[in-house]
């Protein structure tokens, strides 16, 4: 009944690579914007080479601080689309330096020059086949100095000028620094100490990559050497806005077929909150949802385009029929159809794939709508005081995708607060919305549209009447107090004492009415669109929702594992003997686990002799009582036998190690745990 | 996770600040207590008697933590001393029971609170360490805190044996009481003398700003509690069906900090598994409250189980208090405790060493039904149970490194009359057991291998593969080998063989897999050219399967970066195993990265047969095998005169096998034996020689205590005999 999953998979597997594949052109997109950033730097230090003089005489490297945030392992793309693009636009001279890779200056040395000369390796092969030999004699006899890379510098640019034209005229060096942060302070002073000799005669630009913050370039050079440094500071998207582009870009939208659920959406997000900042890894993290999602599921054939849905539907089989039927969605939707209507979806296959065919443009409609929506929600809640329905928008998703969103208190509140909106925040709300929703696809949205700028005209009207009565002090106060917290209190205070105001005299104004009416719509809106997801039938085709599996592969505990497996070996050998109430072992447990359970009881040594005896009285006594007699004093060669296996089985997972202290003792390696 | 360690620091220091209103406060009740039994009721008056009874009026409360002592405590017990015959009469019956005195239960195992301490007792003429009260939180073993309290009983002169009731209670560790100040304030101004009276403003002041700490600490705290609560409920959202089967556990519970133990435990857990055949161990544990509580009155009432009662309620003390304290959090069913306590404690007075214990478990058994009648705000209770915790843990650091002395029996294997079986025999004996849980096992095997397609198509997306948990995966690695990668190139590395190395893999890689014979200055550039090769011919894919990525030899920063570099490539598909518990801290993030991990639980429970086999356990014998076959190799190089010359060594190292204290031959000796049999003619000569063999490690030379040079060889005696042999038949 099972498809073979597998064929699925690459089935789908195009699908996949698209995503992929745009995810990578979105972080292109990002890293271009940093990489032009650098570029105009790059071109300004250019210009400065025309006047080369005033530099000469300081003697000051221009240098370029890139802080690029904690998340480490994002940097590696960063830089090598950053290499890439100036080598296509900039200079054909780039080197990419790694700490690793240069543990003294002689090696610093080498894997710049190495890089160097392979920057053009292409274009003319036969003079470097030529002149390498001579190079590397250079780099060996001038190991501490910049002699060889000028002299090769001067040595090679006549040609490439000759050849290249779309870079300038005497392109810059460009050195990077990928983490600056782990270089020897030594290594960093000597080789800024010995290029700034020759920076009159080469000109050369250093890029460092920063992880932590700029001060620490004062922090590992002295004052001599970083005053021989120009320093510009560059700040790179940091991590969280650069997840939250990835997370509009690619899970707010209907582009993709594929949605995650809110448990696996929190998980990736605290994946990245809690543990690393890295946009990759929770790229991983989804990617590992895509195929988790089309190997598992064997109806996610119908999770693609809208345009193959229908092709899809036609070629279902029948088994493939029987598992829609047994979707939880599904059965649900078919209760409550008419009772023929019922007979007809559970017996006839082809009327099942008309019915899966509208329901699933059903969905697709109803994301069409729900994200706009969820994106006008959105404006309201993120510029009110407190944030009462998150700050994100991805927090707004989750809230919405979690249940319905109109029954929380949060919303309660959202609702309270955007009734006391003052009118100019009310308009450009509005305004916003309006944009939001003309620019989605969805098309249910003319009416709204039409009734939001009903609304808008209906404000303009107002201009001038009662409302100006305490708009204009909110106003003065907001300029007063421009976008601080203060600013938020207060208006917080005034707005309820507004409330108060009105309530005793019960006697609305105008804008006041129109107020509560513009939120009440807004209200209906969101009741009508942001359904969660679940509520919809056939959502299990399009979301993934099995967030165990994507910790568990992610986020694994290995320890906790072992520790399980110790105490509670019943856990995962599903035998009566092993059962126990209190989740603690018996002692028909396995040698492994009562060896363990004994040791725990031990200090930092423990004596092998009193182990031993311990372990051969617990298996004797399990063994019954006639194996006690021959080995009263003597423990059986089995035993200890079995003994000795499970002590170099605790040796190897690192519990005890070998110890000199005392003759035939094993010092203990963790504690607790009992 | 930074502000998270930020707030357990802070938290602990002040955990240690309220350590010294609490045991002045501690000391005080416990003290109270004790004389109203005697009948020294009317000396302290009521004050004493409505903090006996909770004195629940009371709006302001002291919240304070018990710990160990302080030089309040001192001071007050200095001021007892001084004031009379009437407490005296007690300690002098007591002292002499006693015994010898150790001082300071804690010799400065807390820095801080030394350092405190100092600040607080610079009054005192003496320094601070050496008229230490003994600490109450000495723990479960019956050692240490008892001592201190005697000890400072005597030191004092006078004292009460009280005070050691008073230390026995600190020994439940942290707890949190409410104390009227009144109350206390009192007490002092009535009762304590001229000394504390003193003491007195300093004292409120500080209870003040505890107070006011707490608040604010009590608040930050909260906060951080709902936070890591947020956090574990986002994470562990899925906790449930993660381990559907198993308990979920909480970091603390599975690795933390050394606890004092006592040396028989092990003897006594074995003795309590094996009586309970077929039962579980946690079911007894859970009874062991009520069984102790009830302990004092059995032993009254029934002599003559008393022994076997002791000894069981022994092993219980051992082994339960740290559990014990979790789990009392539910406190009603011991309210009525507190009143046995007294009862009991009034009468046992001879059974000095059953009743400390029992009250050392009672205290934690009665502090939180205290908590409970003075009507706590509960999310200060949460508060501070959760700093009990904490700075449990840092009591129980500090307890298990305060001593370098460990106590274990001096039993050894030799005595015990057992051979020590060498691989082979030890190999055969366990052919013959049977394996227990086989279909079980193969239960769980069966279910990991229906992942074998799974791994393969997710290896083919660039993710790696790592393999954790319980048990041999080799066995599962293997079948994963045979059933999916036939035909493929593949790249078998048994991590666990001692003598792989980054080198070897890389070597194979390079000479078998792509064919390149040359040599390479450094494993680096071998990488480099494995990873240019793989790039230029995208048609190269490479399996590579790790056992024991964690192993000894590769557990190494370079190697594993060597490997994490590798298995970036996107055509090479590596899937490893680990086994031991400290394997991930081989990665940081970087290596994370590169290697691009999926984690798969595989617990297997098979024995690690293959991983241990290579182990040079302690109880398995060297066959020395290895060691002979170099002496010859070695000696077979050197000239007949220098074989003439260990062979000498080596027969006088025979000879003298039966003595266990033989220092080695002499050089003296040594020298006049080549002499005489013509092996050297100078005694420079000899040296030369000898030079040489310790640079082939063939020698060890020690010097004696009287300065002589003795020269050892470090084989065992079989092997050497067996050397010996073999160069009689060679000659």
């Amino acid at each position: 009944a099972h498809l073979s999953p597998c064929s699925i998979f690459w089935y789908e597997d195009r699908p996949e690579g698209q995503k992929t594949q745009i995810e990578e052109d979105l972080n292109k997109q990002l890293f271009d914007n940093l990489v032009s950033f650098l570029r105009r730097s790059h071109s300004e230090f250019q210009e400065k080479t025309t006047e080369w003089n005033c530099q000469m005489k300081s003697r000051e490297i221009p240098t370029a601080a890139l802080v690029l945030g904690v998340n480490v392992t994002d940097h590696d793309l960063t830089f090598r689309s950053l290499s890439e693009v100036l080598q296509n636009r900039v200079t054909p001279y780039v080197a990419l330096l790694q700490a690793k890779d240069c543990p003294g200056i002689k090696n610093l040395m080498q894997k710049l020059l190495g890089q160097l000369m392979n920057c053009y390796v292409d274009q003319n092969m036969y003079k470097i086949c030529r002149k390498k030999s001579a190079m590397s004699l250079w780099s060996i006899i001038t190991l501490y100095t910049c002699d060889s890379i000028f002299l090769f510098y001067y040595f090679e640019t006549p040609s490439k000028k000759r050849t290249s034209s779309r870079h300038w005229q005497s392109p810059p060096v460009v050195v990077i620094f990928k983490d600056m942060e782990s270089f020897t302070t030594k290594v960093l002073q000597d080789f800024i100490v010995i290029s700034s000799q020759h920076i009159h005669e080469l000109p050369l630009v250093l890029v460092f990559g920063i992880a932590t913050s700029p001060m620490i370039i004062h922090g590992l050079l002295p004052h001599s050497v970083s005053s021989l440094l120009c320093i510009e500071l560059f700040q790179s998207l940091s991590c969280k806005e650069h997840l939250s582009t990835i997370i509009d870009k690619v899970l707010l939208t209907t582009q993709f077929p594929l949605k995650l659920s809110e448990k696996v959406l929190q998980v990736l997000i605290n994946i990245f909150l809690y543990h690393d900042f890295s946009v990759q890894n929770f790229i991983k993290g989804f990617q590992l949802c895509i195929v988790e999602h089309f190997y598992t599921q064997p109806l996610s054939v119908l999770c693609c385009h809208q345009e193959e849905v229908k092709k899809r539907i036609n070629s279902l089989s029948h088994n493939q029929c029987e598992n829609i039927r047994r979707l939880p969605s599904f059965r649900r939707y078919v209760e409550n159809q008419p009772s023929e209507k019922q007979i007809a979806l559970l017996t006839t296959d082809g009327f099942l794939k008309e019915t899966v065919q509208q329901l699933l443009d059903d969905l697709n409609v109803y994301h069409e709508n729900y994200f706009p929506v969820l994106r006008c929600l959105h404006v309201f809640t993120s510029s009110l005081p407190k944030y009462p329905l998150g700050k994100q928008i991805r927090e707004l998703h989750c809230a919405c995708l979690e249940n319905r969103v109109w029954e929380t208190e949060e919303y309660e509140s959202f609702l309270q607060l955007a009734r006391m909106l003052n009118k100019c925040d009310l308009v450009t709300m509005l305004q916003k919305c309006v944009e939001i929703l003309v620019s989605s696809p969805g098309k249910e949205f003319d009416k709204t549209v039409e009734k939001l700028k009903e609304f808008l005209t209906q404000f303009q009207k107002l201009e001038g009447g009662c409302a100006l009565s305490y708009v204009p002090l909110q106003i003065k106060l907001k300029l007063f107090y421009n976008g601080t917290n203060g600013y938020h209190f207060l208006w917080y205070i005034l707005t309820l004492l507004e409330l108060k105001e009105s309530r005793r005299s019960k006697k609305l104004t105008k804008f006041e009415m129109l107020r509560f009416e513009v939120v009440d719509y807004i209200d209906s809106v969101v009741r009508n669109y942001l359904v969660p997801a679940d509520h919809k039938t056939l959502h299990e085709i399009v979301y993934f929702n099995t967030a165990s599996v994507l910790r568990e592969h992610l986020n694994a505990a290995p320890r906790v594992a072992l520790h399980t497996a110790l105490n509670n070996p019943y856990c995962y050998l599903k035998s009566q003997a092993l059962r126990s109430d209190g989740g603690s072992i018996s002692n028909k447990a396995p040698d492994i686990c009562i060896v363990y359970k004994l040791h725990l009881e031990c200090g930092r040594l423990i004596n092998l002799v009193d182990w031993l005896e311990a372990f051969s009285t617990v298996v004797t006594a399990v063994e019954g009582p006639n194996a006690d007699a021959p080995s009263s004093d003597q423990v059986d060669d089995v035993i200890h036998a079995r003994f000795i296996r499970a002590v170099s089985e605790l040796e190897l997972l690192g519990f005890i190690k070998p110890s000199k202290q005392k003759t035939d003792h094993v010092a203990r390696l963790t504690w607790g745990g009992c | 996770m930074l502000n998270k360690y930020r707030a357990v620091s802070e938290q602990s220091c002040v955990g240690c600040q309220l350590t010294f209103i609490y045991v002045f406060i501690c000391n005080l009740g416990v003290r109270w207590a004790r004389q109203l039994r005697r009948g020294a009721a009317k000396a302290l008056g009521p004050a004493a008697a409505s903090r006996r009874h909770g004195n629940p009026g009371r709006p302001r409360a002291w919240l304070a933590a018990e710990v160990p002592p302080a030089p309040f405590s001192r001071r007050w017990q200095e001021g007892v001393g001084r004031r009379g015959p009437r407490v005296g009469g007690d300690a002098r019956q007591s002292a002499p029971r006693c015994g010898p005195q150790r001082w300071g239960g804690s010799r400065g195992g807390r820095r801080v609170r030394v350092r405190a301490a100092r600040e607080r007792a610079s009054a005192s003429p003496r320094p601070p360490q050496g008229r230490w009260v003994a600490r109450g939180s000495q723990g479960p073993g019956p050692r240490g805190g008892g001592g201190g309290a005697r000890a400072a009983a005597a030191g004092g002169g006078l004292g009460a044996p009280a005070m050691s009731q008073a230390e026995r209670k600190g020994g439940a560790a942290l707890e949190v009481k409410f104390v009227p100040d009144e109350a206390v304030l009192r007490h002092i101004a009535d009762d304590a003398g001229i000394k504390v009276r003193k003491d007195k403003t300093p004292l409120t002041v500080n209870v003040k700003r505890f107070v006011k700490k707490l608040d604010t600490l009590s608040d930050d705290e909260a906060q951080e509690f709902l936070e890591e609560k947020d956090y574990v409920a986002a994470l562990g959202i899925c906790a449930q069906d993660l381990m559907e089967n198993g308990s979920s556990v909480g970091g603390s519970e599975v690795y933390s900090f050394q606890t004092p133990k006592r040396s028989n435990k092990m003897a006594e857990l074995a003795s309590e598994l094996a009586q309970t055949p077929g039962q579980s161990v946690a079911s007894d544990h859970s009874e062991c409250p009520e069984k102790i509580t009830k302990t004092p009155q059995s032993s009254k009432h029934s002599s003559s189980n008393k022994v076997q009662q002791k000894s069981k309620k022994n092993d219980f003390m051992s082994t339960t208090p740290y559990r014990l304290r979790k789990r009392l959090a539910a406190p009603d069913a011991y309210l009525e405790s507190e009143s046995e306590y007294s009862a009991s404690c009034s009468e046992e007075e001879d059974d000095e060493e059953t009743q400390k214990e029992v009250i050392t478990v009672l205290s934690s058994l009665k502090t939180p039904a205290k908590a409970k009648v003075a009507s706590t705000p509960p999310s200060r209770k949460k508060v501070t149970k959760k700093k009990d915790k904490m700075s449990n843990l840092v009591e129980e650091y500090f307890e298990a490194h305060s001593t370098s002395k460990v106590l274990t029996s001096d039993r050894t294997l030799q005595k015990l009359r057992k051979r020590r079986l060498n691989q082979q025999t030890l190999h055969d004996l366990l052919e013959k057991s049977p394996l227990a849980y086989a279909a079980e096992i193969e239960e769980l095997n069966q279910q990991y291998e229906s992942l074998f397609s799974k791994w393969m198509l997710q290896l083919h997306l660039g993710f790696n593969i790592v393999l954790y948990g319980l048990g041999s995966k080799h066995d599962l690695l293997e079948k994963f080998r045979i059933s999916m990668l036939q035909d493929t190139v593949h790249l078998v590395v048994n991590g666990y063989f001692p003598s792989i190395t980054v080198r070897s893999i890389l070597n194979s890689i390079t000479e078998e897999v792509l064919d390149h014979i040359g040599t390479f200055r450094s494993p680096l550039d071998q990488l480099e050219f494995i990873i240019k090769r793989f790039k230029e011919d995208s048609s190269l894919e490479l399996y590579v399967l790790i056992h024991n990525l964690d192993s000894q030899m590769l557990r190494g920063e370079r190697s594993q970066q060597i490997l994490a570099q590798l298995s970036s490539l996107p055509s090479v598909y590596l899937i490893a195993s680990i086994d031991h518990i400290n394997a991930p801290l081989m990665w940081d993030q970087a290596k994370q990265s590169l290697y691009n991990w999926l984690w798969y639980e595989t617990t297997t429970f098979s024995p690690y047969v293959e991983e241990t086999s290579y182990e040079n356990s302690l109880l398995v014998q060297q066959s020395g095998s290895l060691a002979l076959s170099s002496l010859t190799h070695v000696l077979r190089s050197l000239t007949l005169n220098a074989r003439g010359i260990f062979r000498l060594l080596a027969q006088y190292q025979l000879e003298n096998k039966d003595n266990p204290s033989y220092p080695g031959l002499s050089f003296q000796d040594f020298y006049q034996q080549c002499r005489e049999a013509f092996l050297v003619n100078s005694d420079l000569t000899l040296r030369a020689q000898l030079t040489e063999f310790r640079d082939h490690k063939l020698i060890r030379t020690k010097r004696g205590a009287d300065g002589v040079e003795y020269l050892l060889i470090p084989v065992d005696d079989s092997t050497l005999t067996d050397f010996l042999e073999k160069e009689d038949e060679d000659v």
